[in-house]
């Protein structure tokens, strides 16, 4: 009997095997798909720090950029880690002070932050768009293939893998402790079981009878034909973007993450909508993302995108993800929600959740990710 | 202004619905990635001769608005109307047309199977090979065609793969003056018997009447069934093909494999429905017995989603008839009319035809195995054999989604085109529905600024 059964194999389920694996328990991961066939393969890969005011998200967030680094060392170069950077542009005088105000908090915190003054910006990006007020270099923003990062965490992990096998109930014994799970092919028992479902950790958590209230958020990319290497050598961004991540709002929110990748295509990334698991094409979305990355770099404008393609970021309300012991049923744990963060923050989630599973202290204060501080009244009634 | 009805497609189904649609006097307007109607069944170069099937039909089609060289790259709702977005002319200008309902018939593209070589120079699509024909081009491997002689002259060309368009393509081959040494064609007569009761009652003949009809090849080709071609070689081009005997799983049997010596080669495995528009609408789809997946239809060629309608090779891989016969009954349908029970009855016994062709030529499990580790699956992003069976075994891939992402099959040009079927089977899978929420490139300039079409 393995010591947890992890459901999920995209990337935080893969470093929660890792981890665990690494601290000496004996884990199986179950998914009903292939690896990284949720949120995982829709991702872009973004490792960023640029992105999180200072506060919990930031320290998953530091912390992560530290094992990312390490594991670069470890897996396989297909992972293809690379410490590109991101460049956040102020379009106006108004925008660079804002986001001069959010680099003071987030240097505080230990982020590295650059002010880059307009007249330097040709330096960094020869092809950005000309009058922009300046912007801020983050050298920590990295960037790896996610789908190769999560089959590669769980390669290492050397776990027990049970793909295309759907969990369809959460077991527990008479006292309510989690004993395994029921899967489509035969149940799998172990005195641990981690959520690890992503978008779909919502429903997860009701076959174990507790109320989690994941959303989905979906996203579109554009990618562009191949380009000539290094026409976009960061992760670029507007300013506005930060306000797009941390918004509550359903409504459309876009802003244009432009970056290049080894393959020669430029990914345009990503708008933020909830509109449920809707996977019709929205022209309204990709007009705005093409708009902006345009407008960041006007010698897209003849450049023709030859594909797109969506995701759904797994949301919680106050954009955190649930990480750890749940108190309401002994035995069962998350990694789940982290919206559009999840491949940055899946080493330190996953280490967090070894460290829960072990017993162990945890590597930072766990108590903003409880998975128990939403209102359960909702759980109840649903 | 809005159009009662928008096609997608002038082949055989779109320019039937279209002018039917026309004379029940509905406002149709016509678009086509082509410049020329007719579909890649009536593919004709511009300036030369209509093929009379065409003239007929476009004769038909005077109050219809055609918008020719128009490739629609999205289809989306807008209130009780569609808006479709178009990439149009060679300037890939933007255009919108706004209509009460769509009809989807966009057709069909060549499936290939990889081998061994096929990347070779000298190595065509058959379907892409009588399209070169027909659009007046020479055929890569014979050289420009000689003065006075058709553009495949003297060529010594190979046709091989599966299913009905062989014979077509070798006969036009032969018409254009190539050599056709053989015809290899990987089904058998027993796979026609199993699906007797739609084919015919003497199968083995009806095999050979529909693969080897052509009193033209009679003399000089022969036909070589339950065989294939498993390997191409030449150092630049081509100069062979080894041609091997295939178990009923299209298994190479081992030590039956022989040298061919030939100018080109022209393989196509059937063809598969063009599904990317209908898919990104949320239309439900079928899998045909072929085991490709297509638009499910009602009766009246109406799709799950109300307001779309689909007909032609969308719908299943059929011919010219069945797409006509389709195009009408859908055109009716968006009229308000019920079609004629003739018609209904025609159509059946088309797609049940259809259907068992399908069947007999549907690629056996087996023919992963003339693959060696080496062999290109996905062309555009150079992806091995080795690498998509490393990602199945090693790393947790399942499907064509997953091999795509952890290895880039199919992210390329064509966007997985080519080698989707081939990688789906590669990873245990019958191809799922393609999903291609653009289903061709668009400049970033158009997307920023889509044009809006009046109401």
């Amino acid at each position: 009997m393995p010591d947890a059964v992890i459901v999920g194999a995209g990337v935080v389920g893969a470093a929660c095997a890792y981890y665990a694996s690494r601290a000496g328990l004996t884990v199986t991961v179950v998914d009903r798909g292939p690896v990284a066939a949720g949120t995982t393969g829709a991702g872009e890969g973004n490792l960023l720090v640029s992105d999180k005011e200072a506060g919990p998200e930031l320290d998953l967030a530091l912390l992560s950029t530290r094992l990312w680094r390490e594991l670069a060392g470890t897996l396989p170069p297909e992972t293809e880690y690379e410490r590109k950077g991101g460049l956040v542009v102020a379009t106006d005088g108004a925008a660079l002070t804002a986001l001069r105000a959010f680099a003071e908090g987030q240097t505080k915190a230990g982020v590295e932050a650059y002010e880059i003054p307009a007249d330097g910006l040709g330096d960094l990006e020869p092809h950005l768009a000309p009058g922009l007020a300046g912007a801020f270099h983050y050298p920590e923003d990295a960037q790896v293939q996610p789908a190769m990062a999560a089959a590669q965490l769980l390669r290492a992990a050397r776990a027990d893998v049970r793909l295309g096998q759907e969990v369809t109930a959460v077991l527990t014994d008479r006292g309510g402790a989690v004993r395994g799970v029921r899967t489509s092919h035969g149940d799998l028992h172990a005195p641990a079981v981690v959520n690890a479902t992503g978008t779909w950790g919502k429903a997860l958590a009701r076959l174990a009878g507790v109320h989690l209230p994941v959303l989905p958020r979906r996203g579109f990319v554009l990618v562009t034909e191949p380009l000539p290497p290094r026409l976009v050598r960061h992760k670029v961004y507007a300013a506005d973007y930060i306000a797009g991540v941390a918004s509550g709002s359903a409504g459309l929110r876009s802003s244009a993450v432009v970056e290049g990748t080894p393959a020669g295509t430029v990914l345009i990334g990503a708008t933020r909508e909830r509109v449920g698991f809707d996977r019709t094409l929205s022209t309204e979305a990709l007009r705005r993302l093409a708009a902006r990355a345009v407008d960041l770099f006007p010698v897209l404008a003849g450049v023709r995108a030859i594909r797109a393609y969506h995701g759904f970021r797994p949301y919680l309300p106050d954009h955190l993800p649930a990480i750890g012991p749940d108190p309401r049923v002994p035995g069962l744990y998350h990694a789940c929600g982290h919206e559009g963060a999840g491949i940055g923050l899946a080493p330190a989630t996953g280490l967090l959740v070894a460290a829960a599973l072990c017993d162990d202290p945890p590597p930072l204060d766990p108590e903003p990710f409880r998975p128990d501080r939403f209102d359960d009244t909702e759980g109840a009634a649903s | 202004m809005t159009a009662d009805l928008a096609v997608v497609g002038a082949g055989p189904a779109g320019l039937t619905a279209a002018a039917t649609a026309a004379r029940l006097g509905l406002d149709v307007t016509l678009l086509d990635a082509a410049q020329r109607p007719g579909g890649q069944l009536y593919r004709h170069p511009a300036g030369g001769p209509v093929p009379r099937p065409v003239r007929r039909l476009v004769r038909r089609l005077d109050r219809v608005t055609h918008l020719p060289h128009h490739h629609v790259w999205t289809v989306v709702r807008d209130g009780d109307t569609w808006l479709l977005h178009a990439v149009a002319g060679p300037d890939e200008a933007p255009a919108a047309v706004r209509a009460r309902a769509v009809l989807l018939a966009t057709g069909a593209y060549e499936r290939q199977l990889p081998f061994p070589g096929w990347t070779l120079p000298g190595v065509v699509g058959a379907g892409g090979a009588q399209a070169m024909l027909k659009g007046g081009l020479a055929l890569p491997g014979t050289g420009a065609p000689p003065a006075g002689t058709g553009p495949g002259a003297g060529g010594r060309i190979v046709v091989a793969g599966s299913g009905p368009l062989l014979l077509a393509v070798a006969t036009t081959l032969a018409a254009a003056g190539a050599r056709v040494p053989v015809l290899v064609e990987a089904s058998g007569p027993a796979a026609y018997a199993r699906h007797a009761a739609a084919l015919a009652r003497n199968p083995a003949k009806l095999f050979q009447g529909a693969l080897y009809g052509g009193a033209l090849l009679h003399r000089t080709t022969r036909l070589l069934t339950r065989h294939a071609v498993t390997a191409a070689h030449g150092t630049t081009r081509l100069e062979a093909v080894t041609v091997t005997r295939l178990d009923p799983d299209w298994r190479p049997v081992p030590g039956t494999g022989r040298r061919v010596p030939c100018d080109a080669l022209a393989v196509g495995h059937g063809l598969v429905p063009q599904l990317e528009l209908a898919t990104g609408l949320g239309c439900a789809t079928r899998r045909t017995p072929d085991g490709t997946p297509a638009v499910e239809v009602d009766a009246e060629q109406r799709t799950s989603v109300p307001g779309l309608w689909a007909a032609g090779e969308t719908c299943g891989v059929g011919g010219a008839e069945l797409a006509s016969a389709e195009g009408e009954i859908a055109a009716l349908s968006v009229a308000g009319r019920r079609p004629p029970a003739a018609a209904a009855r025609r159509r059946a016994r088309l797609r049940a035809f259809a259907d068992a062709l399908a069947a007999a030529h549907r690629p056996g499990p087996g023919w992963t195995d003339w693959l060696d580790g080496a062999t290109e699956v996905c062309r555009c992003e150079e992806v091995t054999a080795a690498r998509i069976r490393a990602a199945v075994t090693d790393l947790g891939a399942r499907d064509a989604r997953s091999v795509k992402l952890l290895t880039r099959a199919g992210m390329g040009w064509c966007q997985g085109r080519t080698c989707g079927p081939a990688v789906a089977r590669l990873a245990g899978r019958d191809p799922a529905p393609d999903r291609r929420p653009l289903s061709c490139p668009v400049p970033l300039s158009q997307l920023a600024q889509p044009p809006g079409a009046e109401k």
